[in-house]
């Protein structure tokens, strides 16, 4: 089925309290920003469980939804670029799962492929396999990884047709292709949207059947004080 | 070069060969193009998704959309490609990157690294730390040989929770080179007008010496 096409505000109404929701993006880089700006203003969901790489920074993308204490878990792997959420964790405000970077793509990239879990040698023997099976397969020591789904996935491209195929640009593609293919409901944010056949079939990165709502962009990287530097 | 972190990333550069695929990560890793042999061409991967990272951008050439792992703004050089993060981890994972050149809290003298937290401490960042050093096929890590407190970082076994276990190949202070071979640690280059006494008594890993 073709996406929606919908205001940020009307695609994330149906978020509510205790949903899981991926959010995409490298520190602000490829991040939904008009999405995550519509999930702090227009919506009270909370005890959210929020998945993306990092929790924003400081009152800044995510570091939003952190400071209105509506996020209940999170799952990451890199909260250091968040100082607040290095504490809210570190005081046990904030539940949490730390996940290797690449662990946390693959587990994602599986949950949208139908894959059951996965044995990796990231992580096995260290403190973050606490509580996870290992075993040893061709006597390297692995670690079992579930698949991560979600509810939502919030998701930025920079360009998308009306069907919602999306293209990425540059280094914001990052956790987006694979979020957008784990979640029961994909709301991607479009930066320049255009009509079936804009965008060359074969430079299409993530096809439309996984995407249920397109979204105009309304806030970009360089309206956000500071992006960049 | 009176920086010891320039000293290291200078010794570092020499390790790197022509036509490797190459991983660095922040901090002293980030000073080794800057000490390359134009001759030697490398191809510089980051794990958010770009092989062929270039330069530091001029401020005309600025993308917000384009930066490295540590969230700085780079270029591309040409020949560049982008992917998405489970691709660039497959990579990693892979075996498909051959030099990964990071830093370390610690190491032990069996090649053990702790890169990404203090007990008790407050760094809760593991990123890409554990797939590189556990997926490239060479681990180099550059480190000062102390801690500001004047501790080794060279030591018997680490106290800090691991990144990764007998992971590591080298080892570069701004006083010595030491090499993992056959599972032995073994000093092999003095760095720096440092002595053997220097390296010895900021070492306390079991080591041999061997020098090139």
């Amino acid at each position: 089925m073709a996406a929606q096409h919908l205001s940020a505000e009307e695609a994330i109404a149906e978020v509510k309290d205790g949903d899981t929701i991926m959010v995409g993006g490298f520190g602000l880089v490829g991040a939904p920003l008009s999405l995550i700006d519509a999930l702090v203003e227009q919506s009270s969901a909370k005890d959210l469980t929020i998945i993306s790489n990092n929790v924003g920074e400081p009152g800044r993308g995510l570091g939003l939804l952190l400071r209105q204490g509506r996020i209940r878990k999170s799952i990451a792997s890199f909260f250091t670029s968040n100082p607040e959420a290095v504490e809210a964790a570190s005081s046990g405000v904030l539940a949490y799962e730390l996940i290797p970077q690449g662990t946390l793509a693959e587990a994602i990239r599986a949950g949208g492929a139908g894959i059951r879990g996965f044995y990796t040698p990231v992580g096995a023997g260290t403190d973050l396999a606490a509580g996870r099976e290992q075993r040893e397969i061709d006597g390297v020591l692995c670690v079992l990884q579930p698949p991560i789904t979600a509810d939502v996935a919030l998701i930025y491209a920079t360009w998308g047709d009306r069907l919602g195929n999306l293209r990425y640009r540059r280094t914001a593609q990052n956790f987006n292709p694979a979020m957008a293919s784990a979640a029961t409901l994909t709301i991607a944010e479009v930066a320049e949207l255009c009509e079936p056949g804009g965008i060359e079939p074969e430079s299409i990165h993530t096809p439309h059947l996984y995407v249920n709502r397109i979204v105009p962009s309304t806030l970009r990287l360089a309206d956000v004080p500071g992006a960049g530097t | 070069m009176t920086d010891a972190r320039d000293v290291i990333a200078a010794r570092a550069a020499q390790e790197l060969r022509a036509g490797e695929i190459v991983n660095l990560g922040i901090g002293i890793p980030n000073r080794i193009p800057g000490f390359l042999d134009p001759a030697v061409e490398v191809f510089l991967h980051t794990e958010n998704g770009l092989l062929g990272v270039g330069p530091r951008p001029q401020p005309d050439e600025l993308d917000l959309e384009l930066i490295d792992a540590g969230k700085k703004p780079v270029t591309l050089t040409a020949g560049a490609a982008l992917f998405d993060s489970a691709a660039s981890f497959a990579m990693i994972r892979g075996g498909h990157i051959d030099t990964v050149v990071l830093g370390a809290l610690q190491i032990s003298e069996t090649g053990d690294i702790a890169n990404w937290m203090v007990p008790g401490g407050k760094a809760l960042g593991v990123g890409g730390a554990m797939d590189l050093v556990v997926g490239a096929k060479r681990v180099i890590v550059t480190m000062t040989a102390l801690t500001p407190a004047g501790e080794p970082k060279l030591i018997p076994a680490c106290t800090f929770p691991l990144t990764a276990l007998g992971v590591v190949k080298v080892v570069i202070t701004e006083h010595a080179v030491f090499r993992f071979v056959d599972g032995e640690l073994i000093l092999t280059e003095l760095l720096g007008g440092a002595t053997e006494a220097v390296v010895a008594a900021e070492t306390s890993a079991r080591y041999r010496v061997a020098l090139d």
